[in-house]
Formats: structure tokens, sequence, C-alpha cells
């Protein structure tokens, strides 16, 4: 096969249609994905949360004063009880300490999302290279990257999260990194391994060898971007489980964080209002339903992702 | 099949290996070593200190210490509990275990068979308001906040309607001048348990053949005959109030667990429905003109039975890891308690050895589900 050297314009021109082809795929991906309406709702949602991460520092820089308003050190001096009842200034209440919940709940949005982004980031670089390098390897490396993968798939992950923080302090970082490289490692890599499996046969694959691409070449250019579809959906369910993991992980108290939504629910706990659900409902519902909400939200996006990427659910 | 087995239970043993292995490079990647927790006290003398450290064994080479971990946990011997001192680790886990046991075993079977049995109807009525519904509050179920979730089911059926009593293993009242301890009890109850599900398999085993209705009736009957003679030979025991008690502590945390765990099986078994309808044989059956529950559970639902094993062997750990906080939040006493318990007041033996228990639990729970797993799809006994 003789390789020409192709003339400039022609080469704006593949562009051109590259980029023509990517629009139109994601035009009916887009129709598709609005006929699950599921993921519409997910959607709607993680846009809230956005939203309140982001007004999050206007606020404090504006409206809000920062004694009374820091999520971590405020204190309401309007307020003769501590925790007060929600009320104009504080539209959710002040939690035991006299800090405003709302601005808690929006701070924390905001790390929320960076751990879920991180955690879903990391995932899908290990994975899908794990994935490429077993599928296009296979015999020894492959063995060896998938019995990794049944052990950490094996893995009960908050148990592990949890000894580890006995160990050393677990912080939004860590905590980030161990749940990608669980995930990855585990079965995100293996979903993906299994859909590289059928992209290192194509023949594509074998022209770009015989043409004298290198190995890492061939993986990277050729492979990793036909799995990347694929692994956008598994970052959604990594963002769930690792938004889950946090909220648990500081709920037991253990995680090393200054603010989050599972820490407001153990300041809760001991202070001993977690019973009193119906007297001091603002203390628990407000971050025990936006973990919920954010988790199922992205939850439901992975879902309905799911049925755009997998023709075999669609309807007929 | 026993070829398969061999070569699964070769596999865990050698998954088992590789675990310990990590279980130990992890505690061992820490600055210092486990007497430092002690030997940093200031007021002790440094022979103490290396007397301390000889006890331990930390001042023999790693690979030598690598030995000692893993002929130690092969055997049993997970050291004492700092929190329970003086009781073994090994003395609490065997207490514990069957506690966790019970929890995980009898919601996960629950949650499978619920999940599967509506994952089944909702695939079947694709579209509707019931699919809508269904899918949200399962999407909800599965990803809601578990400590939250329990909380509101203690708060709701514990706290306000008063049916159920707020957390813990037993009450100590009812148990105040009672004729044997709870361990006891508690295993004579899981041995029932584990009775009554060995018949319930068994006639399931039996019927599966026979027609539809025929199946129903015969396995209601014998259930319900079998579940009678229990419960008949627990009240004339005279220790039957002792098992009742530890009976209402326990519906709350399986409930919960179970709730929150088979949302996962049954959007499972949709999306597997979905695929196997569109088969040939589905039309067949049709055409046949076999009536449409037949259809939807011989030809369609065992189809997609596979991929749903398939990936609630993967759900088990998510299972395990619901049951430790389901446990924590209602303070049962199991090995997620523990676990967390361990943890917070930073007692290292017992935190590593529950986990190294939870480890291995999942493993057998492999091997259990991966043996179901040959049974169901004859083709993958290679």
């Amino acid at each position: 096969m003789v390789v020409e050297s192709a003339p400039v314009s022609d080469a704006r021109s593949l562009w051109r249609v590259r980029l023509g082809l990517a629009a139109r795929s994601l035009k009916q991906n887009w129709s598709l994905f609005l006929g699950t309406r599921i993921g519409i709702l997910g959607l709607v949602i993680i846009c809230f949360y956005m939203l309140l991460a982001l007004a999050h520092p206007i606020l404090m820089n504006t409206v809000w004063d920062e004694r009374i308003y820091d999520p971590v050190i405020g204190f309401a001096f309007d307020e003769t009880e501590q925790p007060a009842p929600p009320s104009l200034s504080h539209p959710l209440g002040t939690d035991p300490l006299g800090r405003d919940i709302l601005s808690q709940l929006m701070f924390s949005a905001r790390s929320e999302f960076l751990l879920g982004l991180l955690a879903a980031v990391v995932t899908v670089c290990i994975g899908t290279m794990v994935g490429a390098t077993a599928a296009y390897f296979g015999g020894l490396v492959d063995m060896l990257l998938m019995r990794l993968a049944d052990i950490m798939i094996m893995m009960p992950g908050i148990s592990i999260l949890i000894v580890l923080s006995a160990l050393m302090e677990v912080g939004h970082l860590e905590l980030a990194l161990l749940i990608g490289i669980l995930s990855g490692f585990g079965g995100t890599g293996v979903v993906l391994k299994s859909q590289a499996l059928s992209v290192v046969v194509k023949p594509y694959i074998e022209a770009a060898r015989t043409s004298g691409g290198g190995t890492l070449h061939i993986i990277l250019v050729h492979v990793v971007p036909n799995l990347l579809p694929l692994s956008f959906l598994y970052m959604m369910f990594t963002v769930t489980s690792a938004i889950f993991s946090e909220a648990v992980l500081s709920f037991l108290g253990l995680l090393d964080v200054r603010m989050s939504w599972g820490l407001m629910i153990h300041t809760t706990e001991s202070a001993g209002y977690l019973l009193q659900v119906g007297e001091y409902w603002w203390l628990i519902f407000p971050a025990s339903l936006s973990i919920t909400l954010l988790c199922s939200s992205f939850y439901l996006l992975g879902r309905s992702l799911d049925e755009v990427v997998n023709p075999r659910l669609r309807r007929t | 099949m026993a070829a398969y087995i061999v070569k699964r239970v070769l596999q865990i043993v050698l998954t088992l290996f590789v675990f310990l292995t990590i279980v130990f490079f992890l505690v061992n990647a820490q600055p210092g070593d486990i007497s430092r927790l002690y030997a940093l006290d200031p007021n002790l003398p440094p022979e103490t200190r290396a007397q301390m450290q000889e006890l331990f064994g930390v001042n023999e080479p790693l690979w030598k210490q690598y030995l000692v971990h893993l002929k130690n946990t092969v055997t049993g011997d997970l050291g004492v509990s700092f929190s329970l001192y003086p009781r073994t680790v090994a003395d609490v886990i065997k207490e514990r275990l069957p506690r966790t046991l019970v929890l995980f075993l009898t919601a996960t079977v629950v949650s499978f068979y619920l999940g599967f049995g509506l994952g089944k109807i909702i695939a079947w009525r694709r579209g509707g308001w019931v699919e809508y519904t269904s899918t949200l509050g399962g999407v909800t179920l599965y990803t809601v906040f578990t400590p939250w979730f329990g909380l509101m089911m203690i708060w709701l059926f514990a706290f306000k309607a008063g049916w159920f009593p707020i957390g813990k293993f037993l009450d100590p009242v009812v148990w105040q001048d009672a004729p044997s301890d709870a361990n006891s009890i508690f295993n004579l109850m899981l041995a029932t348990a584990v009775i009554l599900s060995v018949i319930v398999f068994g006639v399931f085993l039996v019927t599966s053949k026979r027609r539809l209705g025929m199946a129903r009736v015969l396995q209601v009957g014998s259930i319900a005959v079998s579940v009678l003679i229990v419960v008949g030979v627990w009240l004339s025991s005279g220790v039957g109030y002792l098992a009742w008690d530890i009976v209402k502590h326990m519906v709350l945390p399986i409930a919960t667990l179970t709730l929150i765990s088979f949302a996962g099986t049954m959007l499972l078994t949709r999306n597997s429905m979905l695929e196997v309808i569109r088969e040939d044989y589905v039309l067949a059956a049709r055409a046949k003109g076999l009536p449409e529950k037949a259809v939807r559970d011989r030809h369609v639902a065992r189809n997609a039975l596979l991929p749903v094993v398939t990936s609630f062997v993967f759900s088990l750990a998510f299972a395990i890891d619901g049951g430790v906080i389901i446990e924590s939040i209602f303070s049962w006493p199991g090995m997620g308690q523990t676990l967390v318990a361990a943890t917070v007041s930073e007692d290292l033996p017992l935190a590593v050895g529950t986990f190294v228990f939870v480890g291995l639990f999942v493993l057998l729970a492999h091997l259990a589900a991966d043996i179901l797993y040959a049974y169901l799809d004859p083709r993958v006994r290679y």
C-alpha cells in the first residue's frame, strides 16, 4: 500500500467531512436521547445543582456577609437560637453550630461535582487504557488484566474505603483517585475491553498496522477514540458511585473534608437531631435529598445514554 | 460440571491469596508500624518499646512478616481487638458473622426474586405509566443515600408508628431471665432458615417442569405447609418469644436492604427482557398460541435470566456495602457495624480482620453464584 501525502485542501475538506459526520450523529443521538425522557429529567437536575454551585461564590462576594454565611466558620448572629428554622435571611435555616444550611449546600455542590468529574476522568483514562491494551495484545496481558479486574470487581468498595480511612487521611482528591482506580481496573475496564475486542478486529486496525503504525499509535489513535462513547456512559455511573461513597464516608465521619453533604448529616447526627425529623427537617432533608437527587440524576443520564448507545434497547 | 467447580475453587483460592497480599501491603504501607500506636508514648521506656515491637513481630524483615500474616490469617489467628480487649478478633467475628449472613442472605434472595418478578412485568408493559414510575422509583431506590433511607425507615416505622424496635439486635428486658443466650438461639434460627430455604429451593426445582397453574399451586401449598410446621415447632419449644424478639429487630434492616438492592435487579431484568423479546423463538411461541404468561415466564424470562445472574454476581459487593451501611445505621451488631466501629475507634486488628472476612465472604458468594450460573447455562461448563 502506497501512502501519498494528501494536498492541503484535501486535508481541510476531510476535516469538514468529519465535523459534518460528527454533527449529524450528535443530532441523531440527541433526538434519541430526548425520546428517553428520563435522561432529560436527569439533565435538568444536574443543571440545577450546577447553577447552585456556580451561584455560591457570586452570592458570597455580593449579597452574603462572609462572617454569617461562610459554610464552615460562619455564624448566624442574627438568630437567637441555633439551629434556627428557615427564615427570609436563612431560607433553609441554620445547623446546630449556627451555620447557614443553604450556603453549605451550595458550597458542597461544587466539591461534589469536582469529585465526581475527577473520579470519572481517572476511571475512564484507566479503563480505556486497560480495555484497549487487553484487547489489542490478548494472551498473557489480557489474562493478567482481567484477573486483576476480577479482584477489583469483588472488592466491596465502601468497606475498602472505610479501612483505608483508618490507615491514612482520605480527602476528596484521594477518594476520587481510589474510586477511579477501583472502577477503572474493575468493572469499567472489563466492559471497555469487550467493546475494544470488536474494534481491534476491524480492517482499519489491520491497515494501520501494515502501514507501519506503532503499537502505542494504534491504541491511542485508532482504538481508544472508538471506546469513548461507551466510556462516556460509564463516566456517569462512576460519578454516581463517587458522590455516594463520599456522602457515606463523610456521614460516618471518616473523611478529611471541610464541608460536604454527608458531613452536614454527620453534624446533625453528632448534635443529636437525627431522629427529630419532623421538628428539625431542614437539618436532614436538604443534604440527604441533594445526595439522592444528584446520584440518581447521573444514573438516569447514564441509563438514557445506554439506550442511545445500545440499539437493542431502543423502541422499534 | 465438577471440573468447572474445581477450576473456580482454585481461582478463588488464588484470588484470596492476592487479596490477603493486598491487605498486608495496605497495612504495611503506613508510616511506622502498628506498635507505634502505643510505643510512641514518651512515658514508655525504650526497652518496653523494643519488647512490644518484638511481641508484634514488626522488627522482622518484611517477607517474614508477610509469611506470618498469611499463616495467621489462614489459621484464623487475627490478633486481639484493641477496643474489645481481651477478646480476640476471631472470637468477635465468630459471634457477628452469622448475624450478617442472615441479614445479607435474606435480603439478597428476596430482592432478587422481587426484582426479577417486577422487571418481568415492567418489560412486558413497555411505555405505559407503570414503566416510567417503576423506572424512576427503582433508580431512586438504587441510588438513594442509604443512611438517610435507613433513617427514614426507622423514623417512620419504629419512631412514629412504633411497629418495630429502633435498631439494635435484641431487647434486654425480654431477655432478662431467658433460659439460653442470644447466640445459641440465633444459631438455631439460622439453622431453621437454612432448612426452610432448602425446602423452598427443592420445591421450585421439582415443580419447574410442570404447567404454570399447577406449579403455582404446588409451590404455594408446600411452602405454606413447611412454614406452618416451622412456626409450630418454634412455638412449642418454649423459647419462641426470644426468637420472636430477634425477628422483630430483623424486619426493618432486612426490609431496608431489600428495598435498596432489588431495584438494580429489576432494571436489569427489564433491559434483558427487552433484548430477548425480539428473538424469533418468542414470535414462534406466540404463533403457537401459547398464553401470554407462558410466553413471558417460560420463553422470555428464562433466557433473560442469564445476564441478570451475571450482573447479580457483580452486584454482590454492592449488596455487602449496602449491608455495612445498613448495619451501622440500625446498630445491628454484624460485620459491617463492627468494621465501622473498629475503624472509628482506630482498632486496627479488628478492622483489618473484619475486612479480611468481608472479602472472604464476597469471594464465597461469588463462587456460589458462579456455580448457580453454570447450572443455569449449560454453555459455560468449559
